[in-house]
């Protein structure tokens, strides 16, 4: 009963995003627009832009989770849908975890599998790329999990997105330092790839168990 | 299932909606909770739905097993839960499996609410009316012993309005509870009436007197020394 509830849940927030005035194509091309602008702000200077190219996808990459992040629970407040989870056999950290699932099956996982693509925009090679991509695939997650916990402390609040922004980005620096290390380890220097990696793995597993818990308990007294 | 309610009193932002609120409710019984505007009978309704806490008095259930309150009920109010770019079906089907307990299709709950048309229609096409239709209609998709409905027959017509009568008089033929808050007679036979006029008109009294302590020249300090009821010395916005 448990697994078909959850099921239910992530298959319609799946759903919602894939329908009209969903966000999960909205915060792709808002991630290519970052990617798009830069180089017309630095110039055409390839060495610069590839040397910086990975710190600016993952730039991109936290601004545009952060841009979905502020609906995620504040849709469900506004029309009653999560007194409908509240009564749920479920419980609540367990309807965050799939609709956590749920928002970045369709915003950070995107993100982590276009990177490549827009890696070309700011002159990145083949490894970088690649590792670019990766570390973006490890690392998202840590970025909605701790986005939910704002989101969940601002469902109530109208317009509260900007406060969102301000509560959780510096929450996020951890993950941004090491996932943009992580990607120039790639690159060559003196650190292996692999550890900064294993502690941006570690970063999105201790927000995975974080997030959940503080996110369930915002939203469950959330007056 | 019997629902006890024993002095409730609850207190939002600082400020005293209602106190000693107590009712029972057992099985096949009906509760009309009724009041002025802002007395706080949807307070009352989110209190039992598990959204607010209350600040103090006890709530208990029996005879569901292992339950907790807010599995037990069903809840219809003004924000009904309803996604509009989903179709009324995807919807139900939605509450049902996330409810779980399922006893009629989508289908077959629409149709008896006289929206079998509208079964793969967004919700958003649909009238306000309409979409409180679709919402009763999780009434009769899974089975929960309570319902708690907030002025369920706000934009409903006369039709619609007779056969929710007839669906809450089957409810609580089967050992259903409802607790309604409403302004109208809905249809609801031998239903015991609960009014939280009188919790909230003290604490309307106490407003009055606290605004007139704060118009006047010695203002707040004399205010909060005036030894009175338990509201007075709140925090106020």
């Amino acid at each position: 009963m448990v697994m078909r509830a959850l099921k239910a849940l992530v298959a319609r927030d799946l759903a919602l995003a894939a329908r009209v005035g969903g966000s999960g194509a909205l915060s792709l091309v808002f991630f290519l627009m970052i990617v798009a602008v830069v180089p017309f702000a630095l110039g055409p200077d390839l060495n610069l832009l590839s040397r910086i190219g990975p710190a600016i996808l993952w730039l991109a990459a936290v601004l545009a989770t952060l841009i979905g992040l502020d609906r995620l629970f504040q849709a469900d407040e506004e029309d009653g849908s999560l007194d409908l989870m509240t009564g749920a056999p479920v419980p609540m950290e367990l309807v965050v975890l799939a609709k956590v699932l749920a928002h970045w099956l369709t915003t950070g996982l995107p993100l982590a599998l276009a990177a490549p693509l827009f890696g070309l925009l700011v002159a990145l090679d083949g490894t970088a790329m690649a590792a670019t991509s990766l570390t973006l695939l490890v690392g998202t997650p840590a970025l909605t999990f701790i986005g939910a916990v704002g989101s969940a402390l601002t469902a109530s609040i109208r317009r509260g997105g900007l406060i969102l922004a301000v509560l959780v980005l510096p929450l996020m620096i951890p993950t941004l330092i090491f996932g943009v290390s992580a990607s120039e380890a790639a690159l060559g220097g003196t650190v292996p790839f692999t550890t900064p990696l294993a502690i941006l793995a570690a970063l999105s597993l201790i927000a995975g168990v974080v997030g959940t818990l503080a996110s369930a308990a915002a939203l469950r007294w959330s007056e | 299932m019997r629902l006890t309610a024993q002095t409730l009193a609850v207190r939002r932002s600082g400020r005293r909606i209602f106190s000693d609120v107590s009712f029972t409710l057992g099985a096949g019984e009906a509760l009309m909770v009724t009041g002025r505007n802002g007395a706080g009978k949807s307070t009352l309704l989110a209190v039992l739905a598990g959204r607010l806490k209350p600040e103090s008095g006890t709530l208990t259930v029996h005879e569901v097993g292992e339950a907790t309150l807010p599995e037990c009920l069903h809840v219809v109010g003004h924000r009904d839960g309803l996604k509009s770019p989903l179709t009324a079906e995807e919807n139900l089907a939605f509450a049902r499996d996330l409810l779980g307990a399922p006893t009629a299709s989508p289908r077959a709950a629409l149709e008896e609410l006289g929206l079998g048309h509208a079964l793969r229609l967004p919700v958003a096409y649909l009238s306000a009316g309409q979409r409180r239709r679709v919402a009763l209609a999780r009434l009769l998709v899974c089975r929960r012993p309570l319902w708690l409905l907030d002025e369920p027959t706000a934009a409903l017509d006369v039709a619609s309005q007779a056969v929710l009568a007839g669906m809450m008089a089957r409810h609580r033929a089967t050992g259903g509870l409802v607790i309604a808050a409403t302004h109208q007679a809905l249809g609801l036979e031998g239903a015991r009436e609960l009014r939280i006029e009188a919790a909230r008109s003290e604490a309307a009294r106490s407003e009055a007197a606290r605004s007139e302590a704060a118009r006047s020249e010695a203002a707040m300090s004399e205010a909060t020394a005036t030894p009175s009821d338990a509201a007075t010395g709140d925090v106020w916005w």
